[in-house]
């Protein structure tokens, strides 16, 4: 077993460190959910009026509504992250070195994904610090429960990651997946308007928004968050994850995957 | 003792063969050239023995390990430097082996006394704490080396590993890894450079993915200089 823990943590030490040696990433990644919090939030707290649905139990304003879809957020734009730099990882020589480990390959890239969840949490609590700084609190406990569901959410949204990256052979190609994941997957959710308000304007709408994985790694945030449990999100989110792990296995594995279809740099 | 043996390797990408029917035994305690032109194949047949990419045209072994049955076995004997650099330029060289020493299942003392074992091997120890960003290319080179042997591999595979450099940090490597050769480990060193190869390597020369001879240099070599007898055989191959 011994070897395992040790790969798991060398590989989680590294992310962290790469991930603090890049201050610009660290702020990057709060300023963005910060500036929707209250920038966005501020504007469209006149527009919207949202009605008592659990979790919540009170009337609330529209910026402690998006502050589970920020988590979220911050949560996708980590996984994806962690994609890009993947795919630059396979362009010079990292992936390389950890795929020719000894270890079992589904092993490696699952530390790789644990390690992109560790600093996507830790984004996380950041933010929420911040929030409760602006005055945005949540129950105590609230933020213990929060965490298991963190960690779900995250390894759904890496494994996602994980997934795009397999496919991708070079960098360039990486715009297209902001366009066509990131966006789509953020707006066509639960993070910014909860789904009977989309049904206002939209049943299908709202359908799609349902099937939307990324709703349920939201929903399962946000019921945590005040402490309570939403079941339907978590088998949601725990099976979008078991099938994009397995997605990236296939990908990744030499015999099957994609990179059956790249010749090796220098061919 | 066989450190590596290829039998009947062919790989394709799509229907165009990249290696064709490639066999070679190659013993413990050589250095012998991958010798080839560009896109002859060297650095397909590298990741196939590395587990990188898999065919089920033909065997590897290494170290007696049957790649298609136990390639993590096989990869525990493997050493590989590869043409990208894959050391972190913002961490210590102490701590990007030891990251490398943690891919290998290698931790605590054992891992650091293979660590410094390495780096005195290629004579790098003093620059142990120093970030790789200030080293010169030939050092990084040498680091990359230093790297691969962290495990103690028999093999140690290298995909053209002087791209880039100045005339002596080429030969000091080159010489370095001869003298890695000397102590036993198979070197096997991807090249399209000539004058890296000495007198007494063995040199397998791969053409558009066929191995045209395989041979100590001197003997392929022949009255001339090996530099005319790989032209002339690659040329004869286009000509054909």
């Amino acid at each position: 077993m011994m070897p395992y823990l040790v790969s798991l943590r060398a590989i989680v030490m590294r992310e962290a460190l790469r991930f603090f040696n890049q201050r610009s990433r660290f702020f990057a990644a709060l300023v963005r959910p910060l500036v929707w919090l209250i920038v966005f939030a501020a504007g469209f707290r006149a527009a919207l009026g949202l009605s008592i649905v659990p979790p919540y139990e009170t009337y609330i304003t529209y910026e402690v509504y998006i502050v589970p879809g920020l988590c979220g957020m911050i949560q996708l734009f980590n996984g994806m992250q962690s994609s890009l730099s993947l795919v630059y990882d396979q362009e010079i020589g990292s992936m390389r070195l950890l795929l020719t480990s000894p270890l079992p390959r589904w092993w490696l890239l699952f530390c790789k994904l644990l390690a992109g969840v560790v600093v996507s949490i830790l984004q996380v609590y950041v933010f929420l610090g911040l929030a409760a700084f602006a005055g945005i609190t949540m129950a105590p406990l609230g933020y213990v429960f929060v965490f298991p569901a963190l960690i779900l959410s995250g390894l759904m949204l890496g494994s996602l990651g994980l997934l795009i990256s397999s496919t991708i052979r070079q960098l360039e190609n990486f715009s297209g997946v902001m366009n066509f994941v990131i966006f789509p997957m953020f707006f066509m959710s639960t993070a910014l308007y909860p789904l009977w308000k989309m049904a206002e304007s939209s049943t299908l709408l709202r359908d799609i928004c349902y099937f939307n994985p990324f709703t349920h790694a939201v929903e399962l945030i946000r019921f945590s968050l005040y402490e309570s449990f939403n079941g339907a999100a978590l088998i949601w989110t725990v099976v979008s994850f078991a099938i994009f792990m397995a997605g990236s296995l296939i990908g990744y594995d030499p015999a099957r995957g994609m990179s059956r279809k790249k010749a090796p740099v220098g061919k | 003792m066989i450190a590596l043996s290829c039998k009947n390797i062919t790989y394709r990408y799509g229907s165009k063969p990249a290696l064709d029917d490639v066999s070679m035994d190659l013993e413990a305690g050589r250095f012998c050239a991958l010798l080839g032109p560009n896109g002859a194949g060297k650095s397909t047949l590298f990741a196939l023995l590395t587990g990188l990419l898999v065919t089920n045209e033909g065997r590897i072994s290494i170290a007696g390990f049957d790649m298609a049955i136990d390639a993590r076995a096989g990869l525990a004997k493997i050493g590989v430097v590869f043409q990208q650099q894959t050391l972190d330029l913002d961490m210590t060289v102490a701590r990007n082996l030891n990251y490398f020493a943690a891919l290998q299942g290698l931790s605590g003392a054992g891992a650091r006394k293979n660590i410094d074992a390495a780096l005195d091997r290629l004579d790098m120890r003093e620059r142990a704490h120093e970030k790789v960003r200030t080293l010169n290319g030939g050092h990084r080179r040498r680091m990359e080396i230093a790297r691969a042997l962290v495990h103690q591999p028999e093999v140690l595979l290298l995909d053209e590993p002087t791209v880039g450099l100045d005339t002596a940090s080429r030969l000091a490597i080159t010489s370095h890894v001869h003298d890695l050769a000397a102590s036993g480990l198979l070197v096997l060193w991807a090249t399209h450079l000539v004058d890296e190869i000495g007198d007494q390597d063995h040199v397998v020369v791969l053409h558009e993915g066929k191995v045209l001879v395989r041979d100590t240099a001197k003997i392929i070599a022949g009255a001339g200089t090996l530099t005319d007898a790989f032209i002339a055989m690659t040329d004869q191959v286009k000509a054909a």
